[in-house]
């Protein structure tokens, strides 16, 4: 069987590959966007902070380290999602003139 | 760990993959962000399944992230949505940094856990400290002229080095905790130094990068606490922010090394000795019958439009000679703006069309046929010396091939140099005219000068 770090490192490869490849075919166009959005799909370390603060036995530091991760975690999550799909109900096209 | 929790971080991991994959085009976009709120609100719900305890404090949490961040989505004007970007950045890689800090106190774990949080807590507290520099140089609270100091570069590495001494340390001995505010407080005094000789000029390139290890810092939390929901979204966001970083780099000639440790518009060139040069000035009734005239015009962006708020009046320019059957068409260099594509969302937001935006690959072979070509605010992307001339500092950078078109026409307050403090050729071209003034009002006295000849 292989370790977790393999497993991870694994995981780890393939998905930088596909990464630069998805992110290679966006159009130069939309790179203000993708990058709000990036932004705010990488506050997936919200997940962390919960682990950290749902612990039975999360020490006070703990639980107020893991309160701050996830306070601005989520402000990257909300503010992240919902500006990029303000910027992106601007792009329009040349409408039937 | 229950099994339910994994199979819907396969899903998420599943929806961030397609969120940044319908990004490539505009039609399909905001299908994109609904992929990924779906995504985050899974890998949110899968990790409650098995983690509620404490959910108090969760929610007091969640609900500041909430009062800050709905109105800073909707209240951000679009010209400062790279400070909100460097900010976010900031948030993300604190809270990277702080969960990472929580589990070394509490688990005090040895082997390749304690790697990975090692990295995650350093990527983090640099980025943390980096981007709020960042932050505070696009928003001018900060000076953007680099700031520099003897020996920086040698300062800068023994720091870099003294934190990874220190990280490497805590690595073989994680119960010696007394050493780590030592070691986050040299990985936050690196990031303010690692930006302070960087100017504004290269600040898309530092949000980009930026935004990648932010990204990798996600990733090695993922490897730290064995989730590999974390490894694949910070995998994304830290290729993501390669890939533009690597793009801001090509479109300004110059390498990482040179952007992070060449303190770029620094040594001002002498500007050979700023000989009294012959240019010729029009007035905006000139300008307007040129472009009246014109088949075909090409409007070249730069970031003094967006400073002069002159966006709308460009739109009105553009409504105004499409009526009339020239065809205009936008010229978008890749660092217009502060950020990666940020000229695109400034345009788009005073309802330009996005199949009139054409980027400089594409357009650069229509500028010989191009009868008027209108630059506003942008100066160093249209210099020919990139093109021709070796001993110019931006020599080899890839420029809009404005020179080639029949008549250009420039709107600028002055002949003073712009960001890299470079004279431009273009301006003394016997088919250039100045058009002296602010970009706003002279757009305007453009647009006015254009009804009466109708």
């Amino acid at each position: 069987m292989p370790s977790n770090l393999e497993v991870g490192l694994y995981v780890f490869m393939l998905a930088t590959f596909v990464g630069l490849e998805v992110i290679r075919k966006v159009s130069p166009l939309l790179h203000t966007p993708l990058m709000s959005l990036t932004n705010a799909i990488s506050a997936i370390s919200v997940v962390g902070a919960i682990m950290i603060i749902s612990r039975e036995d999360a020490t006070e530091l703990s639980k107020w380290l893991g309160f701050i991760a996830i306070a601005a975690a989520s402000t990257n999550i909300i503010s992240g999602f919902l500006i990029t799909d303000r910027m992106l109900k601007m792009f329009k096209r040349r409408g039937k003139e | 760990m229950s099994g339910l929790a994994n199979y819907v971080y396969i899903l998420a991991g599943a929806l961030f993959i397609l969120s940044l994959k319908w990004m490539n085009s505009p039609v399909l976009a905001r299908r994109g962000v609904l992929a990924g709120e779906l995504g985050m609100l899974l890998a949110i719900g899968g990790t409650l399944i098995n983690h509620h305890h404490n959910w108090e404090w969760m929610l007091a949490a969640f609900l500041i992230g909430l009062a800050v961040g709905v109105p800073i989505a909707y209240l951000m004007p679009m010209t400062a949505v790279p400070q909100r970007t460097a900010m976010s950045h900031a948030c993300g890689a604190l809270a990277a940094a702080l969960v990472g800090t929580a589990e070394i106190y509490q688990s005090q774990p040895g082997g390749f856990v304690m790697v990975a949080l090692i990295v995650e807590t350093l990527l983090g507290f640099l980025t943390f400290t980096g981007s709020l520099m960042a932050m505070g140089k696009l928003q001018e609270i900060l000076p953007s002229r680099p700031i520099t100091y003897r020996n920086q570069n040698l300062i800068n590495g023994a720091l870099f080095a003294l934190a990874v001494a220190i990280g490497v340390r805590l690595i073989f001995v994680p119960a010696n905790t007394f050493l780590f505010p030592f070691f986050a407080a040299l990985a936050l005094i690196f990031g303010v130094l690692l930006i302070l000789p960087i100017g504004g000029a290269d600040m898309p390139t530092v949000i980009a990068l930026l935004n990648s290890y932010a990204g990798l810092s996600a990733c090695a939390m993922g490897f730290a606490l064995d989730n590999h929901l974390l490894i694949i979204a910070g995998a994304l966001d830290g290729s993501s922010g390669l890939i533009l970083s690597i793009i801001m780099c090509k479109a300004m000639n110059r390498s990482f090394a040179n952007v992070l440790f060449g303190a770029f518009g620094q040594i001002q060139p002498s500007a050979a000795a700023r000989e009294q040069r012959n240019y010729r000035s029009a007035s905006a009734e000139e300008a307007a019958s040129i472009l009246e005239s014109a088949t075909s015009a090409i409007i070249v962006p730069g970031y003094g439009l967006a400073v002069a708020q002159a966006q709308h009046k460009i739109r009105e320019l553009f409504d105004s000679l499409s009526r009339r059957g020239v065809d205009v068409k936008f010229a978008i260099h890749p660092v217009a703006g502060r950020m990666p594509g940020h000229m695109n969302v400034l345009l788009a937001e005073a309802d330009i069309p996005y199949d009139r935006l054409v980027e400089m690959d594409e357009i650069n072979g229509e500028f010989p046929q191009c009868d008027v070509a209108l630059v506003i605010g942008a100066n160093d992307v249209t210099n020919p010396a990139a093109r021709n001339d070796k001993s110019s500092p931006i020599f080899g950078m890839p420029i809009l091939d404005v020179d080639r078109a029949r008549t250009v026409m420039v709107i600028k307050r002055s002949m003073s140099p712009g960001f890299a403090g470079i004279d431009n050729e273009l301006y003394y071209m016997d088919r250039t005219l100045m058009l002296f003034g602010d970009a706003k009002a002279f757009v305007t006295e453009i647009v006015k000068e254009l009804p009466a000849k109708a």
